[in-house]
């Protein structure tokens, strides 16, 4: 397994996040490509089983990114995202999943540099776990 | 306790016979010992079907969702937190419920008693301290503390919150218990122990969503485990999908749950599923300040926010 990269799923709002990742990619600065970008309308779209199911299918860690409070599209959605996230983290940690498996960070479109430090830690701190075993299904799938 | 009864009658014949209400909703006697059912009334004459002992443990809050007819209920300390959440949720109104109050010491565990019978179970008959089991060829008479179900032995809530009428006094609320011990103790635990631990504990769920049915929550038109497209769940018993409902279902109840311990009572595996709801109230309470069902004033944690809720895990 010397050769083993983590797949790493990322759930970025469309207006902050994901717009710093395009920027850090204009201004050609770099990080390891372990990273598999979702776009999504805010971080409060983020739910539960987004999660679930990208381990279950074989994500090695998740990492979800959104706006800084205050600065939300939608004025208020990543301050409900932040509870249902605290209360998330809690119970996956609280049934066994290595800390550091599922990561949040806010990153504003304009913290480019933010965004590749980010990407660089989440990255390195996943690969340090190893591959994901908890709630990933590695039998045939049965649907 | 058991002297609720006649008094529970008595004001469900008197709401029945003015027309204040289309229909009771309570607890007559099941078929089988230790299992009464819940029941609707609306006959006044039928209303000395209803009975009252230590196995109401059914949340009859279960039966509201989405009613239209005028009810008045039976409802105990937990029965009471979830009438308040359903009508925080806008699954009934206020004014179509007449609520009355039953002041609650705590329900048998009827899987515990089972472990203590040699046999089956054939008849069961109680005072206020204890509960008798009668089965071929044995009779047994223990004190009903020691059968409670778990989440009775913790409660903090025994008198209804909300209520029209009582049918008895309200009872001293239990002090001095820690209702989080048994989360504390998991939290103690290592990664490793903790993954096991559920491993373990949910290794027996066959699946058949009796937890989920049981749980007054639980009433989306459809559930996430009926999905198919996209499909959240697989249908298999492979762990990772029991997993996932366990935590998912769980989750749903996050800000919620009551601890009516109606999910464990309805597992048919003897499933403590309870362990993952109670951490979730456990983090509710110290994050949030909130306990689930106490007043209809304020909205629940998912659903509001603080400028300065907790951030340290957010990069």
């Amino acid at each position: 397994m010397s050769d083993w990269e983590p797949k790493i799923v990322c759930f970025f709002c469309n207006w902050c996040t994901y717009g710093a990742a395009d920027l850090a990619g204009v201004g050609r600065m770099e990080h390891p490509a372990n990273t598999r970008v979702i776009r999504l309308p805010c971080s409060g779209r983020v739910s539960p089983k987004f999660i679930l199911a990208a381990l279950r299918e074989g994500a090695d860690g998740v990492w979800v990114s959104g706006c800084h409070p205050g600065d939300c599209h939608y004025i208020e959605g990543n301050y409900y995202a932040r509870r249902k996230f605290a209360l998330m983290k809690d119970l996956l940690e609280h049934m066994g999943m290595d800390p550091g498996r599922v990561q949040f960070s806010w990153i504003s479109s304009a913290e480019s540099t933010k965004y590749v430090d980010v990407a660089k830690k989440v990255i390195e701190s996943i690969k340090e776990l190893g591959p994901n075993t908890f709630f990933n299904k590695t039998q045939a799938k049965v649907a | 306790m058991l002297g609720y009864i006649d008094k529970i009658r008595e004001i469900s014949k008197g709401l029945l016979k003015d027309g204040k209400v289309d229909m009771i909703v309570g607890f007559r006697k099941g078929t089988a010992p230790l299992m009464n059912e819940p029941c609707r009334i609306v006959r006044a004459d039928d209303t000395e079907h209803l009975v009252w002992d230590s196995n109401c443990g059914i949340n009859l809050a279960n039966y509201l969702a989405n009613r239209k007819e005028k009810i008045g209920i039976v409802a105990k300390g937990c029965d009471s937190r979830n009438i308040v959440t359903h009508i925080i949720e806008n699954k009934i109104k206020r004014d179509q419920l007449v609520i009355i109050g039953v002041p609650c010491k705590g329900m048998v565990d009827k899987f515990k008693l089972n472990r203590m019978a040699d046999g089956e179970i054939l008849e069961a008959s109680e005072d206020e301290q204890s509960v008798t089991i009668k089965g071929e060829g044995f009779e047994k008479t223990v004190k009903k503390a020691d059968v409670l179900q778990e989440n009775c032995a913790v409660c903090t809530h025994r008198n209804p919150v909300i209520h029209d009428v009582m049918a008895a006094d309200p009872v001293e609320e239990q002090k001095d218990i820690d209702p989080y011990a048994g989360v504390k103790a998991v939290e103690a635990m290592s990664t490793e122990e903790k993954r096991n631990y559920f491993d373990e504990l949910t290794s027996a769920c066959i699946r058949c969503y009796a937890c989920r049915n049981a749980c007054p929550l639980c009433y989306c038109p459809t559930c996430f485990v009926d999905e198919s497209a996209p499909q959240w769940l697989g249908k298999t018993l492979d762990h990772v999908d029991t997993q996932t409902f366990h935590f998912l279902r769980a989750y749903h109840c996050a800000g919620r749950c009551t601890d009516c311990g109606a999910c464990e009572r309805a597992c048919p595996m003897e499933i403590k599923v309870r362990e993952f709801t109670k951490k979730l109230n456990k983090d509710c309470l110290e994050l949030y300040g909130w306990e689930a069902g106490l007043t209809l004033e304020q909205r629940p944690p998912l659903d509001t926010f603080k400028l300065d809720d907790r951030e340290n895990f957010i990069m």
